[in-house]
């Protein structure tokens, strides 16, 4: 495509809103293919039987998928810089383990079931620790791949292992569980018909969001992940914002282990096995470049919402479990290659 | 000699869309012959061997080799001809022992497994066959830059190659290196092979080819038989490009005793092939204010690297650098432009564009600091009208703010990329070969913009390999040659013949700047 002609600038105070909607179909396609997939999926799910859209069904969904929903606003930021982060899970489990431990003041399991232990410090604490783990664990690994330049894929390798073991040694291998109500309301609780931990996924997509589209650090994280040796020369601190995005995907591990933890009433040391697989695969299929620059965090809530429709369409028609990854994979490779394809079209 | 032509090549022609890279060129190598092939950046040389290595394919024209018409579909083809070329960058893989890069594809042995006894003694063959004695197992990544080299030319000789192209093969070796490399090439001369041997060191030339070939905009300007010619016989073939549709500029005012940017010593070591290699070798030079500098060289001459040591992308090892006659450190590109200094790099799209974003964000990504509500949200119509002020003064052509820079031509790319240093307000604005792959419409209207930036007071330096451009653009000009600052040339003392000396000189036998 060349550029168009235009003797007369004066006439075009700013942009025409309609100038860029002469881009051609296959990049439209491109970009609303994840939403389009969605759409259909609902629709077939909902013939097969129609309890699929009723309104508790709906909020099943939202909130089967609020938790990797969190991590994977996260991984958007990490992705975008072309990076990756395989701890997610076990960073949750840690920040997951740690609230409970500090909610309870102990780090062994009582075994007390539902009571509320007056020891401990605290849902605020909870939160915080929870938090304050998930970030300094990002921080760590984030500093790790830009000052020792070892790639983010082995660091986070690394860490998925580090954060599993930390978790185990922390309550000895079990769960620590039972906890107030103040502390179970953060994942069992609803405000009108929508569950707590639908709010928070949503609220911190939408803020995410706005990050990601009006602010300068968002605009920054964009170019380092479309071109990290022009944002350089741009003067650009690019180890700086490398590092920020794994402190930010560490925030919302912390945050997604405190809101499992309530929402189970129990933190378990084996909690987010596997995690990082949906969460990468929601970004993914939510069209985040695995190459960096390009995506967003409206992507990967549909990313979110297409896995978690998926598996729970397959339930309610009673399909067997197993298949349930089987398609989940199909998926994410279809959603890629789809990817590679519009680009590829695009750049002739 | 005519009768025993390895090699003829006639009339040749290549054009890519609006470049006629060649134009009805002809060359002719003889058995067992050196023949040099010269011309200044961009003459045509590397479309002419991209050609004969099955790289490109012609427009039009003939290949005869070896007294048969040949078509060269593909470097594969080439190669079962005989003819290899060695590229400045070599094709060898690193982690893989000499023996394997040698055969790489070829390997002895039966049935796709590899006969290691076999393929280690005839490794050893060839190396001993060019004079040097080196374990075949030997992991290519350990090896110096001359060695490497020379697995290259043992690789040559295992396809059985009977012309062997060498594209500026001592452009990295040290002198004892280049010595050595020239005693390989005389013996594989007298074992009857033919040479191309592209090089910018004249002195080189005259030492070890037999006949020379030069090449101009595309055109063969003559060819020589090297006891015909002088070194300024050469400079004068080379130099003399057409110049027409360049922007001419009037005479300058620029002020003499306002020195913007002073470097002084300022050197280099160490690349990542060869950690002391020297890449900058204690270069002295101001900027005015005002005034467009020129520094001219040819391709490996430093003059990047210089630009990118003063930017603070690359380190250097000693020197000073001063802006308004104040010392000032500079260890990243922040701390350059914190101080004034822009760079508008040689590749816009490697270095300096976010190809997936649009014009509006690749603008303002420098200055969005300026332009914040609550130090956080960007306020997106002052924004808006800067791309505005930067399209209307620049002329910038875009269907709307939200383009993706990617669809825009490449005089438009650059004009975004020289707007967004307009916007960061620099003292000093180095522009490397800032019309390279533009229009010749675009090249005139960039051109244009670098005058009027030093009218505005800004210190331009360009850095250009076209030397009508440089001579067009320049209040001053300096040549460097092996990263080493060879001249400084007044605007009204310049020459094309005085410059192409001056890049084209050893130092050493020069008679001082």
């Amino acid at each position: 495509m060349t550029d168009i002609q235009n003797p007369s600038g004066e006439k075009r105070k700013h942009d025409e809103p309609f100038a860029e909607r002469e881009t051609n179909y296959i990049d439209l396609l491109g970009r609303f293919a994840p939403v389009i997939f969605l759409l259909v999926l609902i629709v077939i799910f909902y013939a097969l039987n129609p309890r699929f859209l009723s309104q508790r069904n709906i909020f099943n969904v939202l909130r089967q998928v609020s938790i990797t929903g969190l991590l994977a606003i996260g991984m958007t930021f990490v992705i975008l810089t072309a990076g990756i982060d395989l701890s997610v899970g076990s960073l949750l489990a840690f920040s997951g383990i740690v609230a409970a431990g500090v909610a309870k003041g102990t780090r062994t399991n009582t075994l007390s079931l539902g009571t509320t232990e007056e020891s401990g410090y605290g849902v605020l604490a909870a939160i915080l620790a929870a938090i304050t783990i998930g970030m300094l664990g990002g921080l760590v690994q984030g500093a790790a791949t830009t000052k020792f330049k070892i790639p983010p894929f082995v660091v986070t390798l690394g860490g998925l292992s580090a954060f599993r073991g930390a978790t185990l040694l922390f309550s000895n291998g079990g769960p620590i569980s039972g906890f107030n109500d103040a502390f179970t309301e953060w994942g069992q609780g609803e405000i009108g018909p929508v569950p707590i931990p639908v709010i928070i996924f949503l609220g911190f997509a939408v803020v995410a969001h706005i990050v990601l589209r009006y602010t300068q650090y968002g605009r920054h994280v964009y170019a380092v992940g479309g071109n990290p040796e022009a944002a350089r020369l741009s003067g650009l601190n690019v180890g700086l914002i490398t590092t920020s995005v794994y402190v930010i995907q560490g925030f919302f591990a912390g945050l997604g282990g405190f809101v499992l933890a309530a929402r189970l009433n129990s933190a378990e040391a084996v909690a987010g096995t596997g995690f990082e697989l949906t969460v990468i695969a929601s970004v993914v299929i939510g069209g985040t470049s695995l190459f960096g620059g390009e995506g967003s965090v409206l992507g990967t809530v549909i990313g979110s919402l297409l896995i978690g429709v998926l598996i729970n369409g397959l339930v309610l028609n009673n399909v067997n479990p197993y298949v349930q990854q089987v398609s989940i994979g199909i998926v994410i490779v279809i959603a890629v290659a789809f990817d590679t394809f519009v680009k590829s079209r695009r750049s002739i | 000699m005519s009768s025993d032509l390895i090699l003829n090549m006639r009339n040749i022609s290549k054009s890519f869309p609006g470049v006629q890279a060649l134009d009805r060129v002809s060359l002719e190598v003889g058995r067992g012959e050196v023949h040099g092939l010269l011309g200044e950046n961009g003459a045509g040389k590397s479309t002419l061997m991209k050609i004969l290595s099955g790289a490109y394919r012609p427009d039009s024209g003939s290949i005869e080799y070896n007294g048969q018409l040949i078509h060269i579909a593909s470097p594969h083809q080439a190669q079962q001809h005989g003819i290899v070329t060695i590229y400045q960058e070599f094709n060898l893989v690193p982690s893989l022992t000499i023996a394997e890069n040698v055969f790489m594809g070829r390997e002895p042995g039966p049935w796709r497994f590899i006969d290691w006894t076999a393929m280690k003694r005839q490794t050893r063959e060839l190396t001993e066959r060019i004079g040097i004695d080196i374990d075949p197992m030997t992991i290519v990544r350990n090896l110096t830059v001359a060695e490497q080299q020379m697995v290259e030319i043992a690789k040559a000789l295992s396809m059985d190659s009977r012309l062997i192209i060498m594209d500026e093969p001592t452009s990295a070796l040290s002198s004892q290196e280049v010595e050595q490399l020239f005693q390989i090439i005389r013996d594989l001369k007298a074992q009857g092979l033919s040479i191309i041997f592209i090089t910018h060191r004249l002195e080189e030339v005259l030492e070890i080819c037999d006949r020379i070939t030069v090449l101009r905009d595309g055109q063969n300007v003559g060819s020589r038989s090297v006891e015909d010619v002088t070194v300024n016989d050469i400079i004068s073939m080379m130099v003399g490009r057409s110049a027409d549709e360049l922007f001419h500029r009037e005479e300058t005012r620029y002020e003499q005793n306002e020195v913007v940017l002073r470097v002084t010593g300022l050197s280099r070591t160490g690349t990542a092939q060869d950690p002391n290699a020297t890449v900058l070798e204690d270069i002295s030079f101001e900027v005015y204010r005002g005034e467009i500098l020129g520094i001219a060289g040819l391709v490996g001459a430093g003059r990047t690297e210089l630009a990118r040591v003063i930017f603070g992308a690359d380190a250097f090892s000693s020197g000073t650098i001063e802006i308004d006659n104040k010392p000032v450190r500079i260890k990243s590109p922040r701390d350059a432009i914190r101080h004034g200094i822009g760079l508008v790099p040689e590749d816009r799209k490697q270095q300096a564009l976010f190809l997936a974003l649009a014009v509006r964000e690749n603008l303002s990504i420098a200055v969005l600091g300026r332009m914040l509500n609550w130090h956080l949200f960007v306020r997106q119509n002052e924004e808006l009208d800067l791309v505005d002020e930067y399209r209307r003064a620049l002329d910038i052509r875009m269907s709307s703010p939200e383009q993706k820079v990617i669809n825009l031509s490449g005089g438009n790319q650059q004009k975004v990329v020289i707007a967004r240093w307009l916007a960061m307000q620099p003292k000093v604005l180095m522009v490397d070969e800032p019309t390279r792959g533009i229009d010749v419409a675009a090249k005139a209207e960039v051109h244009g913009l670098l005058d009027e930036l030093a009218r505005n007071g800004i210190g331009v330096v360009m850095i250009s390999s076209e030397l009508p451009e440089i001579l067009a653009m320049s209040d001053r000009i300096i040549t460097m040659r092996e990263g080493r600052l060879t001249g400084v040339v007044a605007r009204e003392e310049a020459t094309e013949e005085l410059l192409m000396e001056l890049m084209t000189l050893r130092v050493d036998t020069m008679t001082g700047p």
